[in-house]
């Protein structure tokens, strides 16, 4: 039963903080461009240019 | 723009943004080659590309001009325009409130069901009763914050009388969670604090995916949209300009309209003479010229020459708002149409309601008392609540409308999708439906070199036939010769020299030993070879195909155009279907009338202004991307590309959404007459109604999904 105590501030800490990386994510415009962010990754770095 | 933007301390000030939306973008190269390339030129600090809306921010010098940036990307090989700083801003903040009540929901859902699988493995006393209290305290601020978008939308509908699908999800979640909070203080067994936030987490999903679907494709449309005139330069007595916003313009004021601005109001040339491009009011590409004396009319671009405009009309007065104003008109048959889920909810709340309440009235005769007939009705309603249901249209249409984007058709939301399916009779415009719409120029008689002079001379210049012949020349893998002092003469063409010879682009001259060649042409001259490049409207590759496909679907064609009866009549019989030449926008409403008296559901496809009102007014429609503004935002659907298939393919897909939204219908009431039963003899406990909820939703989901190959 004292175990909870810890437990279940902890499991709804954790939660909260995936919520808010949520949100952080989502004004900080990470879903903007989906297709882009697909894309870009087939783009070479900078400097090797063909 | 996600990444961070480089910016160097000491230009920091001077820089501004402006937005372009480029729809040619397809690739990872073209992002690459934007961002790479643009930053190299001076006053460009950076660009960034958005790739699922097809547009690019430049962060550029003050003094750089929005001619100068379009140039830039046309250079690149990117047709671009810039847009208004953010159009889709507020169905931006629809889809944000409706994600952020998501993930709020699915973070008090995974934890509330924490503390049920708990009770639910039999924690007893004192751990159950704090079990509960913690999963009120989760379950109250989630189902406030998430439930608004439900709770308003019923509240809305009950205000005018009406009932839709809000208004049994608002009442089960709410009784739900005032049962389960009795229950918590009364020390009772069960609480139904999952299953009312699983509720409104799986509604939740649906109506997300919905908006998402809605703003990508709405944000393909806003990327094809042109820019209307907003503002004009006011000549004011004195000669001073001055910039006046378009609806605060008023008839008498002399603007000045640059070349390859548009025309904010109708008005009378009183000096100089240029070319208009009229497309946006007829769908017609070819430029008319104008002078002295000459009418134009709003959402004219002007090409060539700067010219100075009399207004004559402004604002509300304008041509084109009179057609907006017929095409609102003509909508208003469409806006009465009632959606399948709703059509559902009507029948199907009703019937809950009375169960639920035939549940508590039979359970108090039969003698269990208040308390246990209630739990038993809520029991129903939580059984009941349309959870399958909302996820049942939404999903298919989600999966549909992404399947045929994928394909080049842009569907405008899930309603387009239900009216498009109901479609029995096909009416055609011709110029720019079933033809392509723009001058294709002959170019297969230019040898190499003269292919890569008339580039050099065409992307130089903004006439329309020079444009169309440089994007036929640049996809045909023709790059630009080295043509030095290009320089533009207005009505004539483009001069400039090449290997020490001259060399022109222009309207062809009228000797003697030729006649001057009929329709479009233009004329390359190297030296003294004189080339003529023709230019012609062909029909759509594939229309045959198309027509056929549309038939075996059993609809039946007509072209219907304000084009000459004659010349209707020759592309109707070669294609062996009806054909109504002469039709003016007044007509076409007319036929769809009388098709529609005859019991027949209409669609419409067409692209010009003058097709606006029959776009408008039919049961559905459809505009190639290629048409006017006007058209793109009045139809249902956006096809791009040069292919007519997506019409036919169209038709077939929201067919096939609707039989799946029919069986996600069928299935979740062939479930709920399983379940009801169940819930009625009282032995749903909240475990049985969350793992009766999830599944039933996982597999409307799942069958949903099929539609994925649909449009194959």
């Amino acid at each position: 039963m004292t175990s909870l105590i810890f437990l279940i501030p902890i499991a709804l800490g954790m939660g909260a903080l995936g919520l808010m990386a949520f949100f952080w994510a989502m004004k900080s415009g990470q879903y903007e461009d989906m297709d882009g962010a697909a894309a870009r990754i087939l783009i070479d770095d900078e400097g090797d240019e063909v | 723009m996600t990444a961070p933007v480089a910016l160097s301390a000491t230009t920091a000030q001077e820089l501004t943004t402006t937005r372009f939306t480029a729809p040619g973008i397809k690739c990872a190269g073209c992002i690459a080659k934007i961002e790479r390339e643009l930053p190299k030129l001076d006053g460009i600090e950076s660009a960034r590309v958005n790739f699922s809306s097809k547009r690019v921010a430049i962060e550029h010098d003050q003094e750089m001009g929005e001619a100068a940036l379009t140039q830039a990307l046309e250079q690149l090989g990117f047709e671009a325009q810039a847009v208004e700083e953010n159009p889709l801003g507020t169905d931006d903040k629809e889809r944000t409130q409706l994600v952020r009540a998501l993930g709020v929901a699915g973070f008090g859902m995974m934890n509330i069901m924490l503390l049920s699988v708990s009770i639910w493995s039999g924690a007893e006393g004192a751990t159950r009763e704090l079990f509960h209290w913690l999963s009120a305290l989760i379950a109250l601020p989630v189902i406030a914050y998430s439930g608004r978008p439900f709770f308003a939308s019923a509240l809305m509908a009950l205000r005018h009388g009406r009932t839709n699908m809000d208004v049994p999800i608002s009442i089960g979640v709410i009784l739900a969670t005032a049962l389960s909070l009795y229950e918590t203080a009364t020390g009772g067994v069960h609480a139904y604090f999952e299953s009312a936030v699983m509720l409104l987490f799986f509604l939740l999903a649906g109506r997300a995916l919905d908006a998402v679907m809605r703003d990508k494709t709405r944000a393909g449309i806003g990327a094809l949209l042109g820019r209307m005139g907003k503002s004009a330069q006011i000549v004011s007595e004195d000669g001073s300009t001055r910039i006046i916003a378009a609806a605060e313009l008023e008839p008498g004021m002399i603007a000045l309209v640059a070349a390859g601005e548009a025309l904010a109001a109708d008005g009378e040339v009183i000096e100089g003479s240029s070319a208009i491009d009229n497309s946006m009011l007829t769908g017609e590409s070819t430029p008319e010229a104008v002078t002295k004396g000459d009418a134009v009319l709003a959402g004219a671009i002007n090409l060539l020459a700067p010219m100075r405009v009399r207004l004559t009309a402004t604002a509300q007065d304008t041509a084109i708002a009179d057609i907006a104003r017929l095409m609102d008109e003509a909508g208003q048959s469409r806006s009465s149409y009632v959606r399948i889920a709703d059509r559902a909810s009507r029948a199907y709340a009703p019937a809950v309601h009375s169960l639920a309440a035939l549940a508590f009235v039979g359970w108090m005769i039969a003698g269990a008392g208040p308390h246990q007939s209630l739990v038993i009705a809520i029991a129903v309603l939580i059984i009941t609540c349309p959870c399958a249901m909302g996820l049942a249209v939404p999903t298919a249409q989600v999966v549909a409308s992404g399947a045929l984007l994928k394909r080049g058709l842009l569907v405008k939301d899930g309603s387009a999708l239900e009216r498009l399916a109901e479609c029995d009779t096909a009416l055609m415009d011709k110029t720019g439906t079933l033809t392509i719409g723009e001058p294709v120029p002959q170019v297969s008689g230019l040898s190499e070199a003269q292919q890569s002079v008339a580039l050099a001379l065409a992307q130089a210049s903004s006439h329309p036939l020079s444009k169309g012949l440089a994007s036929k020349l640049r996809s045909a893998g023709v790059e630009p010769a080295l043509v030095i002092a290009i320089a533009e003469t207005s009505g004539e063409g483009m001069r400039g020299i090449w290997e020490g010879a001259a060399v022109t682009l222009g309207r062809p001259a009228a000797s003697e030993d030729r006649a001057q060649p009929t329709g479009l042409a233009s004329e390359l001259t190297i030296g003294d070879q004189a080339h003529v490049i023709t230019y012609d409207d062909p029909i759509r590759s594939d229309t045959g195909q198309t027509l056929e496909a549309l038939q075996t679907l059993g609809m039946d064609t007509a072209i219907v155009s304000g084009d000459r009866s004659a010349a209707v009549e020759a592309v109707a019989s070669t294609l062996g279907i009806k054909g109504y030449g002469d039709a003016s926008p007044k007509d076409k409403l007319d036929l769809l009338g009388k098709l529609k008296s005859e019991g027949r559901q209409p669609l419409m496809v067409g692209d010009g202004l003058n097709d606006g009102p029959a776009l408008a007014a039919a049961h559905a429609s459809i505009a190639p991307g290629t048409a006017s503004d006007a058209s793109k935002q009045a139809a249902d659907a956006v096809f791009l590309g040069e292919r007519l298939m997506p019409v036919a393919l169209a038709i077939k897909v929201a067919r096939s959404t609707m039989r799946v939204v029919r069986q996600n219908f069928a299935f979740s009431i062939g479930y709920n007459v399983l379940a009801v039963p169940l819930a009625l003899f009282g032995y749903v406990t909240p475990l049985i109604a969350a793992i009766a909820m999830s599944i039933s939703s996982l597999v409307v989901v799942a069958n949903s999904l099929r539609l994925n190959g649909a449009a194959k």
